[in-house]
């Protein structure tokens, strides 16, 4: 599938922006197909079958979350969500409710375009043989032999934070929402607890990156969760 | 009212006395100087005290001192803060009097007035000076005061029937009662008179001689066994309430109290008197009523006025009144003692009088009710106080009626009869034409009442007599029985004729009550309706107007509890001529003011305050037409119930614009975030389409210039430019709305730094940037977006307002229980002086700088860090550029998990770790 160009439906309401995101996305040579309502880009997800999604939540017939989550029931594409709104609140539904990342309107043409690449990185992931072994920042993580060294060197990690580190590495580039991380490394009724996380996190900053008040890979997303950026 | 059989003591008995207790607590204390005479040295030993307390730096202050000029006296007042008096214009002269005002200004913890029974000069606030001090006492100012025994105003009339003085300034016993300390100073009457003769007692001027023969040793004698005694009473009732409260040995008694029987007869003040002092050494509530009977109805008015000013006397020794209607005034009486449980009935002793036969008033109590204790107390040879008092209420008749008309028209009835018997009389015997007559004066006894119906039994008799009876027309009777006729017709006229007059009162009773009650019930469903307070005060000038007949005005409280008049009278109401000062003095302390109260009574307006539920809310003005009006406890009765319903409807009103407000405010706060989340979407969406469209432009295909692709990338920086105005200004309109709820979270203050840092990345690629944090910084309470977009503005504007090449340095440190950030730069620095202005919205830190932003950005950084209850200012960096701090509250973070103890969190899916 690699060697096709990548299908990539976008699904908003205005016009302008999406004339410069299908010439963006098309000048780097993918295949863009276009819907204006939620009704139709559900319609077009199920008979294109699109390799990403890019899905405004200010639609005019549906809610963006409800469609994700209609979406989710039977799809894994990744989905990018534009967002002209500025709560926190709006961005960790559509998280929860399945999305892989989100943009604040307005948003440049290369932060989009990185993170499709990100998104399409991900499927391709998914699709390929399990690979073991990821590195970023100077990290290197083997995941079947659950050992984590830094420029060469063996970290050690206590459980909990070998547990947060794979699954940051699993989702590499997608936002993980503080409720989606407690309930995957604590358990479901941790899922309040997100001082615990947040010093889990701090920790593992400390041990893996050069600067941990100036991250490079190990992101936070204010308010909203943490992302493993894979440079 | 069972006794309480297991010797606990009664919960409603405990609860009052917490009550007292708690009301004790925040008044001032009074301690009494009590003596037998003058000259036994209460204020030497007050001020003796006074000294002492002094000496211990206690803040204590002279507010009147009577020394009489005696030199050791006056020595005692050395070095003594003394107020100074006030001077009162009376009649011409001046005279000088405590002054209240300035003692509850000046606010003393203890103060000092001398002649507790002192009569204040006409034009003070209160009359009595034991009325100033119960005003401080009520401020939470302790007082010390000095007393003599002939000035208890129980105890006035036995004083002056031993001494032959009577003193007309006197202090009600409750004051001596509720005193939290009584001092006895105890002087052998020998010694007294010994000082006597030494000039070391203060004689008045005027009356020497009468004083002289105060001063025998026998009077002495009696005066001193008559404080100690008073004295120790009190000391018993502390025995008592100690041992009520300590529960030992508890003796409980029923609570009983008594009821005192006001009558028509002069000399009634000395039966309350007497009434008084047996419940207070009982310990127990009394009532004090007048029965107003048609006989008594038909009084003069001098006498009716005397009555109730009996009345008002006994609710001044703290009876509770009433004037009940009825035609039995015993009777009348005996229910009344029964409904309200009072066992003991004290009325004036009666005399035997013309009629041996007839019993007494407490004998006829007796005889009607087994169970009731009667009382009986010598009533006083009228006094002459009252007579020239009575003579103030001038009276005016109530009613005018044409006396004569009732009488010409029974003289009528008597003749139709007579005509009707003579057309009748062919057909008729003697005893039927005796039966018409009958009718007739069955007939006016009715209408007319007694008077009228004995002209007509008279008549009645007469023509009777002189035109039927054999000889007819002439009065001679032959037989003897028809005196019989004229009795039974004469007995007939009488007693329909009070039955009659008995209904017609009995009615207007219940007239006046109905009347009464229809117009509470009126303005009740009247007030029920309104919704503005101007309808109130309309519809309360209608009802008390048209009621009672008086002048009134309402006085609102505005927010800051001043007084205003409500609205200037229109259209034919006078108002009354308020005293704004007497209304506030009523409405702060919550009680009346004016005539016939305790508060400034020389004043012709009654002040009530309008008390609802949550709090007062203004002030009555009630000016009478008729003084005596006032008096009559139903009266003011109905006034008081119609204040409480102005009071009620004015509070509901209230909280009907409470919850208006509250409405409009949850409507334009919708309104606002709607309107606030369209144009944060409307603004973003076409800044976006900018955004993406210069984008395009720049990286399409190749073939733009470089000054074409400089413009490209010029569109795109303005609109994102536009894009942070936008949400300063979104963001500040929401704080200003004070809507924004903080999502408050225990996290570590890095996190926060480092995403702020992430996001200012592309400002601050040019400067050099140092985060010193210390390693043992605990976790912090705080709104993780809001505090990232604090640091996001000041690193902003460190960007912004200096040179590249320059270091930012984020430091943290824990002082004082909270967290204190810096974000410093040794650039250029703040102008001198604007460190506070550059705060202020819309300021810049140049003026007509050519650098971009509103300056709203530290105006949402204060806003947010206030927000947290943190602080934030600007200073000069040490290495000379300008420095943001702000803090956060360090709180108790919570636990946090120990690394220990991971193993047991993760339970079974444990993880092996080499």
């Amino acid at each position: 599938m690699s060697d096709l160009a990548a299908t990539i439906l976008v699904i908003e309401d205005e016009r302008q922006i999406r004339r410069f995101v299908h010439a963006a996305l098309e000048a780097e040579g993918f295949h863009v197909c276009e819907a204006q309502t939620a009704q139709q880009g559900l319609t077009e997800a199920a008979t294109r079958k699109p390799d990403l999604l890019i899905l405004d939540l200010g639609l005019p017939d549906r809610d963006g979350v409800d469609v994700i989550r209609d979406l989710r029931g039977w799809s894994e594409m990744p989905i990018i969500v534009l967002s002209a709104r500025s709560g926190e609140p709006d961005k960790i539904a559509a998280l929860d409710a399945g999305a892989d990342d989100y943009l604040s309107k307005p948003f440049g043409i290369g932060e989009l375009l990185a993170r499709v690449r990100v998104g399409l990185r991900r499927l391709e992931r998914g699709h390929a043989p399990a690979t073991s072994v990821v590195e970023f920042c100077g990290v290197r993580v083997d995941l079947a032999d659950r050992r984590v060294e830094r420029d060469g060197t063996v970290v050690h990690l206590t459980p909990i934070e070998y547990r947060l580190l794979a699954l940051l590495v699993r989702n590499a580039g997608k936002v993980l929402t503080h409720r989606q991380i407690l309930r995957e490394v604590w358990g479901p009724s941790h899922v309040e607890a997100t001082h615990y996380l947040r010093i889990y996190m701090g920790q593992l900053r400390h041990k893996l990156e050069r600067n941990s008040a100036q991250p490079r890979c190990l992101l936070t997303e204010a308010g909203v969760g943490y992302r493993l950026l894979l440079e | 009212m069972a006794e309480s059989k297991d010797g606990r003591p009664d919960p409603d008995e405990l609860l009052d006395r917490v009550q007292r207790e708690q009301e004790k607590a925040r008044r001032g204390k009074l301690k009494i100087f009590f003596g037998a005479s003058a000259g036994v040295g209460k204020t030497y030993a007050m001020l003796s005290a006074a000294r002492q307390l002094r000496a211990q730096r206690h803040d204590v202050v002279v507010g009147i001192a009577e020394t009489h000029g005696r030199a050791e006296t006056v020595a005692l007042l050395e070095g003594l803060e003394i107020l100074p008096l006030r001077d009162i214009e009376y009649r011409g002269k001046w005279l000088k009097e405590f002054d209240l005002d300035a003692a509850l200004r000046r606010r003393p913890v203890l103060i000092l007035i001398d002649e507790l029974a002192h009569t204040n000069v006409p034009g003070s606030r209160h009359a009595k000076r034991w009325q100033d001090v119960e005003e401080l006492l009520a401020a939470g100012i302790d007082v010390y005061t000095t007393l003599n025994v002939q000035h208890l105003e129980s105890l006035n009339d036995i004083v002056g029937g031993i001494t032959g003085i009577r003193v007309w300034e006197t202090v009600p016993d409750k004051v001596f009662d509720q005193a939290d300390e009584i001092s006895l100073l105890d002087l052998t009457p020998d010694e007294l008179l010994q000082r006597l003769k030494e000039g070391k007692v203060y004689i008045a001027q005027q009356a020497e001689g009468a004083i002289q023969n105060f001063f025998r040793k026998g009077n002495l004698i009696a005066l001193r066994e008559l404080s100690l005694r008073r004295t120790a009473d009190r000391v018993d009732d502390q025995m008592r309430t100690y041992r009520q409260e300590r529960s030992i040995e508890a003796v409980w008694q029923t609570k009983e109290s008594l009821l005192v029987c006001v009558g028509p007869k002069p000399g009634a003040e000395k039966v309350i008197r007497g009434a008084a002092r047996i419940a207070s050494q009982l310990g127990v509530d009394w009532h004090a009523v007048y029965v107003e009977t048609p006989r008594l109805q038909r009084l003069p008015e001098a006498e009716r006025a005397r009555i109730l000013r009996t009345l008002k006397f006994a609710h001044e020794l703290g009876a509770q009144v009433a004037t009940l209607a009825g035609h039995d005034a015993i009777e009348t009486l005996i229910d009344y003692a029964h409904s309200r449980n009072l066992a003991k009935l004290v009325v004036g002793r009666d005399y035997k009088g013309w009629m041996p036969w007839r019993h007494s008033f407490a004998d006829r109590i007796g005889r009607r009710s087994t169970d009731l204790d009667v009382v009986q107390i010598v009533r006083d040879a009228p006094s002459p106080q009252a007579t020239v008092a009575s003579a103030r209420f001038s009276p005016p008749r109530p009613r005018v009626e044409n006396l004569w008309q009732p009488y010409a028209q029974a003289a009528a009835i008597c003749i139709l009869a007579t005509v009707t018997a003579t057309l009748l009389s062919p057909f008729i015997n003697l005893v039927n034409t005796a039966i018409l007559f009958l009718l007739a004066v069955v007939v006016a006894a009715a209408r007319y009442g007694r008077g009228p119906a004995v002209l007509a039994a008279v008549l009645s008799v007469g023509l009777f007599d002189f035109f039927f009876v054999p000889p007819r027309f002439s009065f001679a009777a032959s037989d003897a029985q028809y005196l019989l006729t004229f009795g039974v017709m004469l007995a007939v006229a009488l007693i329909i004729g009070r039955l009659a007059s008995n209904l017609r009162y009995q009615g207007r009773v219940t007239e006046n009550r109905e009347g009464r009650l229809r117009a509470l019930y009126e303005m009740a469903r009247d007030l029920s309706a309104v919704l503005v307070p101007e309808q109130i005060i309309d519809l309360s000038h209608e009802f008390i107007e048209g009621t009672f007949g008086v002048k009134m005005a309402i006085l609102l409280a505005d927010e800051h509890d001043k007084l205003q008049p409500a609205k200037p009278a229109s259209d034919g109401q006078v108002a009354p001529d308020v005293d704004l000062g007497i209304a506030q003095w009523c409405f702060d302390h919550v009680e009346p003011a004016g005539f016939s109260t305790n508060t400034l009574a020389g004043s012709p307006i009654l002040y009530l305050p309008l008390r609802a539920p949550m709090r007062t809310r203004g002030v009555l003005a009630v000016e009478p037409v008729n003084p005596r009006w006032l008096l009559i406890p139903e009266q003011r009765r109905q006034l008081d119930g119609f204040t409480a319903l102005i009071a009620t409807a004015l509070e509901r009103v209230h909280y009907i614009e409470v919850a208006q407000n509250a409405i409009v405010k949850i409507e334009s706060e919708r309104l606002r975030n709607s309107l606030l989340s369209a144009l944060s979407h409307d603004l973003r969406t076409p800044l976006t389409a900018l955004v993406g469209l210069a984008d395009s432009l720049a990286q399409g295909p190749p073939g733009l210039s470089a000054s074409q692709q400089e413009a490209a990338q010029a569109i795109r920086d303005q609109a994102f430019r536009m894009s942070s105005l936008v949400n300063n200004l979104l963001d500040m309109a929401r704080l200003q709305a004070g809507e924004i709820r903080l999502r408050r979270e225990w996290q570590p203050l890095e996190e926060v730094i480092g995403s702020a840092l992430k996001a200012q990345e592309g400002q601050l690629a040019r400067h050099h940037i140092r985060v010193a944090l210390p390693a043992d910084l605990p976790l912090l309470d705080f709104d993780a977006v809001l505090i990232e977009r604090v640091l996001s503005n000041l690193l902003e504007n460190a960007a912004k307002y200096t040179p590249p090449g320059t270091e930012v340095v984020i430091e943290a440190a824990l002082v004082d229980h909270e967290a204190r950030i810096s974000v410093a730069d040794n650039g250029p620095g703040l102008a001198p002086g604007s460190e506070e202005a550059v705060f202020e919205k819309f300021t810049r830190g140049e003026r007509e700088s050519s650098t971009p932003g509103v300056g709203l950005g530290l105006a949402i950084c204060r806003a947010v860090v206030e927000a947290h209850g943190g602080r934030i200012w600007a200073e000069r960096s040490p290495g000379g550029g300008a420095c943001f701090v702000f803090t956060l509250p360090a709180g108790t973070p919570p636990e946090t998990p120990a690394l220990a103890d991971e193993q047991a969190l993760l339970g079974q899916r444990r993880v092996v770790h080499e």
